[in-house]
């Protein structure tokens, strides 16, 4: 090693032996421990991402995910982009929702934009569902007399020459089930002649083939096709037309510019299947949730929600959330610090026992974790009841009269009462082991210094075992902000907590773009909690022993 | 529309190709319902039957009824359906089909026809509800009292849920709106025939909070189906909705202290839906089980041990016995004519809408 | 040393006895007074009583029997924060959660004195340990050393009469240990405390202390200043305990005053001064200091020398150790200055030793 690099020149990087710079060298030198650590933790690691972190992740992007929308109906959602969201939209915006809805209905798709729409408006749920059945109202109008017109117009091969690129023809009609199906393809120039029905046929045969995996050779078109036609006929002349099926084609469009020709606007068709259709709400609602990312959920649980209009808050009757919120917190406080009180004095005496002794009041300490959850609660209800054993036995020593026996179940008392017992142990366990480590010299060093017994465990004693009443804290409050099982079961209506309501929408309601918005805000809120705790008290001061 | 219907004849040749060749059947089936009395009751009048004509086969039993929707569409976005065959209320089996869960069927291609020849789909009517339901049995919502706390005169009419004069003391009620809000409109004076109308309204809820409202410190929410029965066993309430089984279990098998009213209890189906996604061969096996346990014979069976009426009319003569009781059922079934003489039909259509709307008002409700 | 008798002592043990199980008693009829100012060390090895006593003293252990006085007073059901006793703990127990300050303040505090007055005495405190600028830090972040001195001054600082000490130095390296062995002494000395002081480090013991008293199983051996307990051990535990020693066994053949002669096991003949034997023929263990044994000694024309054989021959720096095979006993040391003209032994070599009489002390056989 020369002088320069020993002494740490100050113009120049340290330099190792070598001559490499110092810092690059241990840095080579400690990429293989790091490496070897890595290895070592790697399986867990993986665990933990994929069986914890990826599922969180995945919950919480369903808070803002709404592609729902735009996807089940990509046309309309475009159209009524450019809606002013004055009166109800024009008929364009009808027509492309009719075929949107139309695909929408057969991959059976509709319902499920109901349902998500329905959280946003009531009765969006059977609009859609009738909706789906009712489409075909408006394509049988001009499917049937199409067809009367010629039976062709209801067969499968007509429409597939009449469509289809004569090289897939042959292919496709070559094709036997088992092969990979030729993919179809339009003819040429057919789009530019009809170029709505291309479209439709063209999603028509593609689906068949990819979904259904049938041959657009035997599958009669839907009548969402001769609607098209119908447009592109009304639309353009086609009189000189002099490709496959021609006189089908030009007696269509004879038919369509005569006069007795029956005809049926996409709005009134769409009013005709449900009212509902004729109100600005749905289209507005619509437009409002186009968006492939919403705040909507978030917004619903604080209590507010999307309008039109604007962000603002929920009826005053409908307002649950924010309530749920702050009970939760309170109630998670008051369990916590109960949780404190009861433990505290067991914890010290564990810590201060012989450890036979102590080991065998550890079990008796241990015991409820041995017994089912749902087991410890019922117990709870039985005790507590009106009918209980508590009043039975108040009553019997006269405390209270017969007919004024104490409510003591199914509200925040219940709750409070049970999710105590419950989480109990996981408060005497941090603080007794952070306990079991305070030397008891300290408790004779502070005697010996003059103070008196309550001086002692104040001033010494007290602040030693904060790192411990701080993890059981932690603990308690975390789990306790989360139960569900206990407040359902005891909690009666003012003993419930946000789980509860989340619990129902995961499990209950399917509206989990609600669930995980409520779980996002709930896990904010423990993390803030965390952040605040670690400012004031300093999170070093945690200890599970 | 004709799509359709030509997916269900293509379905149809599945299924005959299907029981053409029996080895293309899977040999085990893990079938949901909800346990205790009435999965048993399920067991005992299909699956062993079923089993003892088909040896081979292992069918197993799941108690997730209660979360089945949840636990379904968990399953579909993993792309592993571990269930063959889900018993749920006609309810949760009309969302299952709207989130395109549950698959559809064709009611007189996979079940049997009446023994009289009656095609499925007239032999159970309008209890098929969604083009996923396959309608087991009919089961109501209604009202059980304490004999022994009613005084001289046992209440005879639902309203006496919101008469704390002559019934002082608690309630149970379901901790949802669902049931609760029809029966307070109606007893607020509210037309039978009206109710559903005024219940779109935001007056009409409010008006059935409002009734709600004179009993609510008096009420205790229940969430199971066991609790009102308990709570009733207990002597926690005096009177408390439940489904009409578990008062029948209440009453004749514990021999409480409990009697129970039949009148405007609300019909609600219970039943089986197939989950999509199922391999061919688990498909199969379950086409063949479901023609099986829901004939007319299997459906009466059934009501020996448990006082549910079978979706079927056919079944409905063939009600018989107890099976441990030896007492006729036929006088417990909700539908039977003396039973039925004032019921509320449940209203999926009214419900699948407005049910987040008014659920969240009915829970703000509630937690003030 | 004044003689002190029970009556003007300061810290009086009368017929103390402790028995935590019912059935041993780990104190057996303790007697012990010390008068004020003196310096006295228990010493011990672990489970001897001498924690125990420092304990009842202390008041964190009660007597089961006999009384504890100080000053005059008996002080066996007085609390121990009434005691006024200052009390240095083995691993010091400063309270972590408070700074060096508020850990001197503390006594300060909860005897009520005013906040100029404590902080006065608070700095004079840590002046006196040389640990003036350490007043805003944590315990955690001193050395030990740094630990050690101001747990002495937290048990200072209230100025009590009495000081008690449990193995102070125990956690500390050998040359903090012999610095603040020094420091110890000099402060208790010049403020004059009384200062009992718990160690099994003999060396400590002796360094230190006016007068040390030797525990073993539950009763005080020998109590006496360090010179007397290291030259004139009055029995073979203390003699055995207290610095290196050699012992052979043997019987007393002759008794005649203030010498003996002992025959050893293999027959051999030696002079010694009876100490625990009282009459010829008395089974007895004879100790003698390896630095006192001379190698062919130049002694009087009656002594009797010993044959011994060398084993080992370590140069230790300032002295020469050297192992020797003596009447059997191959754990025979013998020490001899390391001087110009001082002939260094080699491993197989025979010698001759032999000794004054009166270095040589015939004990009990136990």
């Amino acid at each position: 090693m020369t002088q320069a690099s020993a002494e740490g020149d100050a113009s120049g990087p340290m330099l190792a032996a070598d001559g490499t710079p110092l810092k690059k060298s241990l840095a080579r030198a400690l990429r293989l421990q790091k490496m070897r650590a890595l290895m070592l933790i790697a399986p867990l690691l993986l665990f933990v991402l994929v069986t914890f972190i990826a599922p969180i992740a995945d919950m919480l992007f369903r808070s803002v995910e709404n592609e729902i929308v735009s996807e089940t109906l990509p046309r309309t959602t475009a159209a009524l982009a450019d809606w002013d969201g004055q009166g109800l939209p024009p008929e364009g915006v009808y027509e492309d929702a009719f075929y949107d809805l139309y695909m929408a209905a057969e991959r059976k798709e509709h319902t499920r934009l109901g349902t998500r729409l329905n959280y946003e408006m009531t009765g969006a749920s059977s609009l859609m569902r009738k909706s789906g059945r009712g489409l075909d109202d408006i394509g049988e109008v001009y499917q049937d007399q199409f067809e009367d017109l010629d039976k062709n117009w209801d067969e499968a091969q007509p429409w597939a020459e009449l469509m289809g690129d004569p090289e897939w023809l042959t292919d496709q009609a070559a094709w036997e089930k088992g092969d990979r199906m030729p993919k179809f393809t339009l003819r040429d120039g057919i789009a530019d002649l009809l170029p709505k029905t291309a479209e439709q046929y063209e999603a028509f045969a593609l689906y068949q083939q990819e979904e259904e995996a049938k041959s657009p050779l035997k599958e009669e078109p839907w009548s969402a096709v001769h609607t098209a036609l119908y447009e592109d006929l009304k639309a353009g002349d086609l009189s000189g037309y002099t490709g496959p099926r021609a006189e089908m084609l030009i007696a269509a469009d004879a038919l369509v510019d005569s006069p007795d020709f029956e005809t049926v606007s996409f709005a009134d068709g769409f009013v005709e299947m449900d009212e509902d259709w004729a109100q600005p709400e749905i289209w507005k609602t619509i437009k409002l949730y186009a968006p492939d990312y919403t705040s909507g959920y978030f917004l619903n649980s604080v209590d507010m929600q999307l309008t039109p209009e604007g962000v603002e808050m929920r009826p005053e009757n409908e307002r649950i959330y924010i309530l749920l919120f702050k009970r939760t917190i309170f109630m998670s406080l008051v369990i916590t610090g109960s949780c404190i009180l009861l433990a505290y004095p067991v914890a010290y005496i564990l810590s201060n026992l012989p450890s036979r002794q102590a080991n065998l009041l550890m079990i008796l300490v241990l015991l409820p974790f041995w017994t089912s959850l749902l087991v410890r609660t019922s117990a709870w209800k039985v005790m507590l009841q009106q009918q209980g054993v508590i009043n039975d036995v108040l009553v019997w020593l006269g405390l209270i009269a017969d007919d004024s026996r104490l409510v003591m179940i199914n509200n925040q008392f219940g709750t409070i009462v049970a999710m105590t017992h419950i989480l109990l142990p996981f408060m005497i366990l941090p603080m007794y082991s952070v306990m079991s480590t305070i030397p008891p010299t300290y408790v004779r060093a502070a005697k010996s210094l003059g103070a008196t017994n309550w001086t002692t465990f104040w001033r010494v004693y007290f602040p030693q075992s904060i790192p411990g009443i701080g993890a059981g804290s932690i603990l308690v409050f975390i789990l306790s902000i989360g139960y569900y099982i206990t407040p359902e079961i005891v909690g009666g209506t003012t003993g419930t907590f946000i789980s509860n309501r989340i619990a129902y929408h995961i499990s209950s309601s399917l509206n989990w773009g609600l669930a995980a918005a409520l779980g996002a805000i709930l896990l904010a809120v423990v993390l803030i909690l965390y952040w605040a705790y670690d400012r004031i008290v300093g999170i070093d001061n945690v200890k599970l022993g | 529309m004709k799509l359709t219907k030509t997916l269900l004849a293509s379905t149809a040749l599945t299924v005959a190709a299907g029981s053409a060749f029996a080895q293309d059947m899977a040999d085990s089936m893990t079938l949901v319902s909800w346990g205790g009395a009435y999965q048993a009751s399920q067991d005992k009048a299909y699956a062993q039957p079923y089993v003892a004509e088909h040896p081979d086969v292992t069918v197993s039993w799941d108690e997730s009824s209660n979360e089945a929707v949840a636990k379904l569409r968990a399953m579909n976005e993993a792309g592993n359906i571990t269930w063959d065959l889900v018993d749920v209320v006609a309810a949760d089996a009309i969302r299952l089909c709207d989130e395109g869960l549950a698959m559809e069927y064709d009611p007189d291609e996979l079940l049997a026809p009446a023994d009289d020849g009656t095609d499925a789909s007239d032999d159970f009517g309008d209890l098929i509800v969604s083009d996923c339901f396959i309608p087991q049995i009919v089961y109501s919502t209604t009202v059980g009292y304490r004999t022994d706390l009613v005084g001289d005169t046992p209440p005879t009419e639902i309203c006496a849920l919101f008469d704390m004069d002559a019934y002082p003391g608690k309630r149970a009620l379901e901790k949802r709106p669902i049931n609760n809000m029809e029966w307070a409109l109606y007893c607020d004076g509210v037309a039978k025939d009206d109710i559903y109308d005024v219940l779109e309204t935001p007056e009409g809820q409010d008006q059935a909070l409002a009734k709600l409202d004179t009993i609510k410190d008096q009420v205790v929410w229940w969430s199971a189906g066991a609790d009102t029965p308990q709570l009733l066993a207990d002597g926690e309430v005096v009177m408390g909705s439940t489904y009409n089984g578990r008062l029948f279990s209440v009453i004749e098998e514990q021999d409480q202290p409990v009697g129970m009213l039949w009148d405007m209890q609300v019909f609600d189906l219970d039943g089986w839906i197939i989950p999509t996604g199922l391999s061919d061969e688990a498909l199969a096996r379950v086409k063949d089980f479901v023609y099986f346990a829901t004939d007319t014979q299997r459906l009466a069976d059934q009501a020996k041990y448990i006082s549910y009426g079978p979706a079927r009319m056919s079944s409905a003569p063939l009600v018989g016995q107890h099976a441990d009781l030896g007492i006729d059922m036929a006088p417990h079934m909700p539908t039977d004519p003396e039973n039925s003489k004032n019921t509320l039909l449940y209203n999926y259509e009214f419900w699948a809408d407005y049910r987040d709307d008014i659920d969240a008002k009915f829970q703000a409700w509630l937690a003030q | 040393m004044p003689d002190t008798g029970a009556s003007d002592a300061f810290v009086a043990f009368e017929r103390v006895q402790k028995s935590y199980d019912g059935e041993t008693l780990v104190v057996k009829d303790l007697n012990l007074s010390l008068p004020k100012g003196e310096f006295l060390t228990m010493l011990g090895p672990s489970g001897s009583g001498k924690t125990t006593c420092l304990m009842m003293l202390a008041g964190f252990e009660t007597a089961t029997h006999g009384e504890i006085k100080l000053d005059g007073v008996s002080i066996n059901n007085i609390p121990p924060h009434k005691r006024g006793i200052g009390m240095v703990f083995q691993n010091y127990a400063l309270f972590p959660h408070m700074t060096v300050a508020e850990n001197l303040a503390f006594p300060l505090e909860v005897r009520k004195i005013g906040k100029s007055d404590r902080e006065a005495k608070v700095k004079r405190a840590l002046d006196m340990v040389e640990m003036g600028d350490f007043g805003s830090r944590r315990p955690a972040q001193l050395s030990g050393g740094q630990q050690q001195r101001i747990a002495l001054a937290r048990a200072l600082v209230f100025e009590p009469e009495l000081v008690l000490m449990d193995e102070p130095l125990g956690a500390l390296d050998k040359q903090l240990r012999e610095k603040m062995q020094f420091e110890i002494t000099n402060l208790a000395h010049s403020l004059g405390i009384t200062t009992v002081y718990v160690t099994h480090d003999q060396t400590e013991a002796l360094t230190m202390s006016d007068r040390v008293a030797v525990f073993n199983d539950g009763r005080i051996q020998q109590l006496a200043p360090p010179d007397e307990l290291y030259e004139a051990p009055s029995n073979s535990f203390v003699a055995q305990f207290i610095g290196e020693n050699n012992t052979l066994e043997g019987t007393v053949t002759q008794l005649k005053g203030d010498h003996c002669t002992v025959q050893l096991e293999n027959g051999a003949m030696i002079d010694a001064k009876p100490v625990n034997v009282t009459e010829v023929g008395q089974k007895t263990r004879v100790s003698i200091r390896p630095e006192r044994v001379e190698v062919n000694p130049e002694l009087g024309p009656d002594a009797h020398t010993l044959k011994a054989k060398v084993l080992e021959f370590v140069y230790m720096g300032d002295i020469f150790r050297t192992r020797l095979e003596v009447a059997g006993n191959r754990e025979f040391v013998i020490k001899t200055r390391n001087r110009a003209d001082q002939e260094r032994l080699k491993p197989g070599q025979e010698v001759n030793i032999g000794w004054l009489p009166e270095d040589c002390r015939a004990l009990d056989a136990d």
